[in-house]
């Protein structure tokens, strides 16, 4: 056999192809809650969406009389075949959601609209560091805003199972506070003794690399057993569905994490974006089931989790040229979980007559993403508005954290 | 002789695809003149180009692409009759995607929808990700374990599938067998730089191989605004980055067809292939030059515009008229006016600034030295954008010589680097390409327009490096009776070596083990 046969002969694992594209990761502890007395043991999770989710196409102002022109070819209906879901007299959510639709209805959920970061520009890779660090501009990358939240709440136990999937962490859970992540593997292991060998030259040559080996190690071990059977067919949606239920799964456990982080890409929707069916169609769809996924999977913790979805901007209010929408600034943060005071539309709508629009081309943002995110950590977290203001989202003392995000 | 071994390591990893085993002796002859090592293929006259019996230009394999994807919607378009005429026959439900047009990356799933004239629309090759594991299309994605390994009916690879594997075999095959592989490595550096993604459908993924070929090789050591002229009027590009959609508002075909610009191609031009993010430029640079783009298309499959496949200009696509970029008016007519404004870009302080950051912290570290940036930035103004003097400012510098072996090596570089130490040339690609996904580099398929990550720390992390044993470990299991670790230790690093791994190595507790431990220690993962 020629040599360069064995090479990567047994390598078949199939997690980069199954869930390219989607990753969840964890806090390697539970907190360790004052709150822990009403008998709430509060979950959290975040999903960034990678490359820019057209908002006024997911949560649709049908009211607003420009929208329908604006968005054009692609625009949703109040009325029709695949009509928008009314979720209130003016706004209409995309039809490929009815599991959010339903979380609405039981008040379970709750957009934010014309939201953004603090980030004014159009690039991808910038927009998402801003909306993953949680600093008030680009350029700072060495942590995000979810794990300097976890370096200030008091740390329990270790949890004892988790997941992530995906070779690196997301740079929303990057940082001091221990993560943990795992993905499914059909790769055989190296042996333990092999693998406690190189610990120790790592320990005695290179540190970093010891580290990093050692939670590898610890996340394979936590993750075994953990059968996680991916159902056929759907590629986007499949992996959106698989990661969150594994996630779930794991969250739910009393000794799980209790704090993660997942990022779906792929919404970068410059042509034929689709309309209420479609391109987006399809990947609101694989969210929505994630979303599912999530609720169905906490079970009975369902109650007192709050997921918070957010992208790094929006897109252009009026579609291109080709049948698609460029970067934006303005777009919508869902919320949904047994914890949101949901079944409300949270806006202060800017309008989309040309004016009104930023720059001409986008849907104003008139809430800071951050009020959002600060409010929640606050309500689930008991996080006080100083540590927020200062180290979870630095130098953001204007941004007042949002009230009544929280039953 | 530890510092030469030292030099030598460095040109070997730092620079190359590290050393090659046997009787190559590498490491000596990189220890007797470590920069003269690393320089040698830069003088060899056409040394980054890939010329293999087989591999065909971009119009040739539209064209395979353009007749593939017709020859099916026929048969599609039959079966659908057919159907019809069966009226008992329920119809397919909308969603259920036909096993081979299963994909199941998020992103390449996300542009599933297939445009109205496929050959002409982003949309998945059949069975995308089948050319890199032919078994994945035809399986359920079920996380079964090797033990138990699932067998599939083979399937024949179709035209896409082949020529991926082919393209990524002479790849790969290159790299093997180069020197030093400091030409290989400046050419998956400039194509990362300017990539594409195979995953955004059946032309990228089979023009993912001649785009490299086409418009990266021929300017790795030559100017950059050729290479960036090349790659902006590369059908593979145009297509990833949605240009052949893109219509000026005014132009004769956006009035007809009531439809205008797209600025993906644009905005990245600017943000990721010239200025860079703050590099001056704002939104209306980047919708003019959108504009000065529209009709920067290629030809298919009937070849009204030109040969299907090639790269054209439609005058019928173009917005008519002067553009303002950067503060400057251009006024010239077709493609010419888009030709200037690349051509000023290039020559953009911004852009020098740019490039020679994102070279240095390549090849020396995450934060390069200030002082070598600056002097590659320099070089780069001074030659007018010379690649090759650029590469040998780099290798002439001290900076590159006495920064530490911080970077860790790619998947890519990681992969590479064991086929050379242990292996013969490739014959199939197969294996090297299921690692590359396992690691998260699946080949020529970054998840963004960004390329894939450069830094150590997105290489370093825990999955990551717990991946990288587990390969290993299979490698050692393999390989190892072949092979004395410690003799390849010599060959890698000789002097260079830590104690600690040559403790390490000599201790294990078997051939296996110690080969392991060997593809995993520092001096064979750092660069």
């Amino acid at each position: 056999m020629d040599c360069s046969e064995s090479l990567m002969l047994q390598a078949t694992s199939r997690r980069a192809l199954l869930l390219g594209g989607a990753s969840f990761a964890a806090w390697a502890y539970l907190p360790k809650f004052a709150r822990a007395a009403d008998g709430r043991d509060p979950r959290f999770v975040t999903i960034i969406l990678r490359g820019a989710l057209d908002g006024l196409a997911t949560v649709a102002p049908v009211g607003d009389p420009d929208y329908a022109g604006l968005h054009g070819a692609i625009a949703l209906k109040a009325d029709g075949p695949n009509a928008a879901v009314m979720l209130d007299s003016f706004f209409g959510l995309h039809p490929a959601m009815p599991e959010f639709s339903r979380m609405y209805r039981a008040k379970q959920a709750a957009v934010v609209h014309a939201v953004a970061t603090s980030y004014r520009d159009r690039s991808h890779f910038d927009g998402q560091d801003v909306l993953e660090s949680g600093f008030p501009g680009p350029g700072r990358v060495q942590s995000g805003w979810l794990n300097r939240a976890l370096e200030a709440l008091p740390k329990g136990e270790r949890v004892t199972s988790a997941l992530a999937v995906g070779p690196t962490t997301p740079l929303v859970l990057r940082g001091a506070a221990p993560t943990v992540g795992w993905a499914p593997t059909a790769l055989p292991q190296a042996a333990d003794d092999t693998a406690m060998r190189l610990l120790d030259l790592y320990q005695h040559r290179d540190p970093a690399l010891a580290s990093a080996l050692t939670q590898g190690l610890q996340l394979e071990k936590q993750a075994q057993g953990n059968e996680m059977k991916p159902q056929p067919g759907g590629g986007a949606v499949a992996a959106m569905r698989l990661v969150a239920r594994g996630a779930a799964k794991l969250m739910a456990a009393d000794d799980g994490p209790r704090i993660g982080a997942l990022a779906f890409d792929g919404w970068d929707t410059h042509a034929n974006e689709g309309g209420s069916v479609g391109r987006l169609a399809q990947l609101l769809g694989g969210l929505d089931g994630a979303l599912a996924e999530f609720q169905s999977g906490l079970g009975a913790r369902w109650r007192d989790t709050v997921i918070v979805v957010a992208t790094e901007f929006g897109r252009t209010a009026r579609i291109n040229g080709t049948e698609g929408t460029d970067h934006g600034t303005g777009t919508i943060a869902l919320l949904a979980g047994g914890a949101v005071n949901g079944g409300r539309m949270i806006t202060d709508w800017p309008g989309l007559k040309p004016a009104n629009l930023y720059q001409a081309r986008d849907l104003a943002p008139t809430t800071d993403l951050r009020a959002v995110i600060k409010g929640v950590l606050h309500d689930q977290f008991g996080l006080g508005e100083r540590v927020l203001a200062d180290a979870v989202f630095p130098d953001s003392a204007p941004v007042k954290p949002m009230k009544g995000l929280v039953v | 002789m530890a510092r030469d071994s030292q030099a030598a390591l460095i040109a070997l990893n730092r620079f190359g695809f590290g050393a090659r085993g046997g009787a190559s002796g590498d490491l000596i002859n990189a220890a007797s003149d470590p920069r003269g090592f690393v320089l040698a293929e830069l003088a060899r006259p056409n040394g980054a180009l890939l010329e293999v019996p087989g591999l065909l230009s971009t119009p040739e394999l539209g064209k395979q692409v353009f007749d593939y994807q017709f020859e099916i919607q026929q048969a599609r378009n039959a079966a659908k009759t057919a159907q019809q005429g069966a009226s008992e026959t329920p119809p397919q439900a909308p969603d259920a995607t036909p096993p081979q047009r299963r994909n199941l990356s998020l992103s390449t799933a996300a542009k599933e929808i297939a445009g109205k004239d496929p050959a002409m629309q982003p949309q998945p090759a059949d069975g995308a990700n089948a050319a890199v594991m032919p078994s994945a299309t035809m399986q359920p994605p079920t996380m079964q374990t090797v033990a138990s390994p699932p067998k599939p009916p083979a399937q024949p690879l179709n035209i896409i599938q082949k020529t991926f594997r082919a393209e990524a075999l002479a790849r790969l095959q290159r790299g093997v067998v180069a020197d030093c592989g400091f030409v290989e490595r400046l050419v998956v550096f400039w194509s990362n730089h300017f990539c594409i993604s195979a995953n955004k459908g059946a032309l990228a993924r089979m023009w993912a191989g001649s785009f490299e070929r086409e418009a990266i090789r021929p300017h790795v050591l030559g100017r950059f605004s050729d290479m960036l002229k090349a790659v902006e009027q590369h059908p593979a590009m145009l297509f990833f980055l949605d240009n052949q959609q893109s219509l000026g508002p005014e132009s004769r075909a956006g009035i007809n067809r009531n439809r205008g610009l797209n600025e993906n191609l644009a905005r990245e031009i600017m943000e990721l292939h010239t200025l860079g993010v703050g590099g001056g430029y704002t939104q209306d640079d980047v919708t003019a030059l959108a504009r000065v783009i529209t009709g920067w298309t290629f030809a298919g499959r009937k070849g009204q515009l030109g040969a299907p496949g090639s790269f054209v200009f439609n005058a019928n696509a173009h917005q008519p008229g002067p553009q303002q970029v950067l503060g400057k008016t251009y006024a010239q007519a077709g493609l010419a006016q888009g030709e200037a404004v690349l051509s000023d870009i290039a020559r953009h302080p911004s852009t020098a600034k740019f490039i020679a950051t994102k070279f240095a912290r390549h090849f020396v570290a995450d934060d390069p030295p200030p002082a070598l940036v600056t002097k590659l930035q320099d070089t780069f103004i001074k030659t007018d954008g010379d690649l090759r003097a650029l590469a040998t400012a780099l290798v002439q510098s001290t900076e590159a010589w006495q920064a530490p072996l911080t970077k860790m090596r790619s998947p890519y570089e990681f992969l590479l680097a064991s086929g050379r130490l242990l292996a013969r040339n490739p014959e199939d690609p197969g294996r090297y390409l299921n690692g590359l996904n396992v690691l998260g580099q699946p080949l020529w398929s970054p998840a963004g327009p960004n390329g894939f990550p450069d830094t150590a720390a997105a290489w370093a992390a825990p999955e990551g490096i717990k991946l990288r044993l587990d390969i290993s470990a299979q490698l050692g299991s393999q390989l190892a009776d072949r092979f004395d670790p410690r003799d390849l230790l010599e060959l890698i690093a000789a002097d260079a070596a830590s104690a600690e791994t040559r403790r390490t190595i000599e201790r294990a507790e078997s051939r296996q083990q110690a080969l392991a431990l060997l593809l995993m220690s520092p001096e064979f993962q750092r660069r």
